[in-house]
């Protein structure tokens, strides 16, 4: 009965920080790209600053007739936002933010595989939006999807690969359990081209080149309405929590911090956390979409060697070490 | 290929349950039994349907059906590392490979008239001759064995580093090396696509140079992650890349 409940408790823990964060992160977004854009952003729902702004857009979003096109695949049209979304919460229960294993919705032993695999997994959710709407400008956003994946798995796995290396287990709880201060210099390129990777992952601008709404509207969402549309939205946001979430327990230690890591360790992942995801909409509002040959090339000739002189960089120090 | 594995899976379910039952008393099969078993039908299902399907999506979705149902098998047998690989790498890089490959070219809403091959009757012989032996193989290697569910976990992931790196490193560098092999055969097919287009004869030869790029992706990482033993993954780099360059 306590194992049910204890069960029944992480499950619903993690699908309310589900629920919620990504929402968060959507009024941050709304807020900072206002301020630094000089403009008010949307300040009357609610009350104080428009807080209630994303309420009244999900409001909307229900509210809107949800459209099939006439010649699209219908199931898979319509299951495709369903396996764009819920990877990103099963990934939240495998990762930890606070010391010891209380602090974990579930302790997976191949935690980073497991992450990196289902976050995975979430793409061919773009992938059969792409192809099922029957429409060019979608088979174009999943036809960019499929291949921005594919450029930015690698590195993404490599940089990894680089801290289980430095770390001798691919546990998330593992790793953070043998996280020093010192980690933090030795890995910041790994940190910085997984990050990178990750956002190109996500689509989110600088790399939104599968989406990009001012030249193939939207790519693979195009033809999606209301509820559904919503529901990649969400994806996309949930997706920032979860990179920003891995990035911090990765590389930039998680729960430790100069002081107070005893009682106040999810304060600390939560703070980090947070700070990445200031950095994600920083770099939306300050650079301009890249080409999709630019995108590829930034993955092979820049990200991918990074991340295996990082991997050598690790084998270096570790055997030196020993 | 996965038909056969996944009626190899299957009979090692049958055989397990049975073996188990034996030990457990007559028909009193565990949890776990009912779960591997009910799986087991789920993926073949899916394979099932993944080589009968008129719509060639429809095929590559089903067979994320049928390589997730493997995934969840392996975890039910306790081989969370195995489990979590097949998914990364199967799921997320080949099935991308091949739905990349069928955007790129031809993916109609529908069916697919020409889908169906002439050489029917030899793919299900060829077919039916590898899950024979296959299943053969399993059945004579395991026939008595059954895995401890309750004791540690005995497909970890430090389990299997440690049978991987003592007992299993030859193998294991000899398919390195298969699959550098690939990966160089890749790059040198894809610069010969480059020339002939210089030469102006290939219309596909752009198509060629993207998909090379992606097939680079889908073998980089097999080998990168290094943790793939099991016998198809070098057969399946090669199947994504006819996918990729058609």
């Amino acid at each position: 009965m306590n194992d049910a409940l204890d069960v029944t408790l992480r499950l619903l823990v993690v699908f309310v920080v589900f629920l919620t964060f990504p929402l968060l992160v959507g009024q941050t977004e709304h807020k900072v790209m206002a301020h630094m854009q000089g403009r008010l952003g949307p300040m009357y729902a609610g009350g104080f600053h428009g807080w209630a702004q994303l309420v009244a857009d999900g409001v909307k979003f229900a509210q809107k007739e949800d459209v099939v096109p006439a010649d699209a695949d219908r199931r898979i049209f319509q299951l495709a936002p369903a396996v764009a979304l819920l990877p990103y919460l099963l990934v939240l229960l495998a990762i930890p933010i606070g010391p010891g294993e209380g602090a974990v919705g579930q302790v997976v032993d191949a935690g980073i595989f497991f992450v990196l695999a289902v976050m995975g997994v979430g793409v061919l959710g773009s992938l059969m939006a792409g192809w099922a709407s029957a429409n060019k400008y979608s088979l174009l956003g999943g036809l960019r999807t499929a291949a921005q994946l594919l450029a930015y798995e690698l590195p993404m796995l490599l940089t990894a690969a680089s801290v289980a290396m430095a770390a001798g287990t691919v546990s998330l709880v593992g790793i953070l359990d043998a996280f020093e201060w010192w980690w933090l210099p030795w890995q910041i390129v790994g940190a910085i081209v997984f990050f990178v990777a990750g956002l190109a992952e996500l689509q989110r601008p600088p790399f939104d080149m599968p989406v990009a709404d001012s030249e193939i509207i939207f790519g693979a969402y195009t033809e999606y309405t209301g509820l559904r549309f919503a529901l990649f939205l969400l994806a996309e946001y949930a997706g920032i929590v979860v990179l920003c979430g891995l990035t911090t327990v990765l590389f930039l230690g998680g729960w430790h911090g100069p002081w107070g890591a005893d009682g106040l360790g999810w304060v600390w992942t939560l703070l980090k956390a947070a700070v990445l995801a200031f950095v994600v909409i920083w770099l939306r509002v300050t650079y301009p979409r890249l080409r999709e040959d630019q995108l590829q090339r930034l993955s092979w000739t820049l990200l991918v060697p990074l991340s295996l002189a990082q991997i050598a960089l690790t084998g270096i120090v570790k055997v030196v070490i020993q | 290929m996965t038909l056969a594995t996944t009626v190899g899976r299957l009979h090692l379910a049958t055989d397990s349950t049975t073996g188990a039952a034996e030990s457990h008393g007559f028909l009193s099969p565990t949890g776990v039994e009912i779960a591997f078993l009910l799986v087991g039908l789920v993926t073949l299902g899916a394979a099932v349907f993944t080589v009968t399907t008129r719509q060639l999506v429809h095929a590559a979705l089903w067979l994320v059906v049928a390589l997730g149902g493997l995934a969840v098998e392996y975890l039910l047998l306790t081989a969370e590392f195995i489990a979590w690989v097949q998914v990364l790498i199967y799921v997320g890089a080949v099935v991308v490979l091949i739905l990349f490959g069928l955007m790129l070219t031809r993916a109609p809403i529908g069916r697919s008239p020409d889908a169906d091959s002439g050489n029917r009757w030899a793919a299900v012989t060829v077919a039916v001759a590898a899950a024979a032996a296959l299943v053969w193989v399993v059945v004579d290697a395991f026939r008595t064995t059954w895995i401890d569910l309750d004791g540690p976990a005995a497909g970890s992931t430090a389990v299997t580093g440690a049978s991987l790196f003592q007992n299993w490193v030859l193998p294991f560098e000899a398919l390195s090396v298969l699959l550098l092999a690939a990966l160089v055969g890749a790059i040198v097919l894809s610069r010969k696509a480059k020339a002939d287009r210089a030469a102006g004869t290939g219309g596909t030869a752009a198509t060629g140079r993207v998909a090379g790029t992606g097939r680079a992706a889908g073998t980089g990482g097999t080998a990168a992650t290094g943790g793939t033993t099991e016998t198809d993954p070098p057969a399946d780099p090669n199947g994504a890349d006819k996918g990729g360059v058609r």
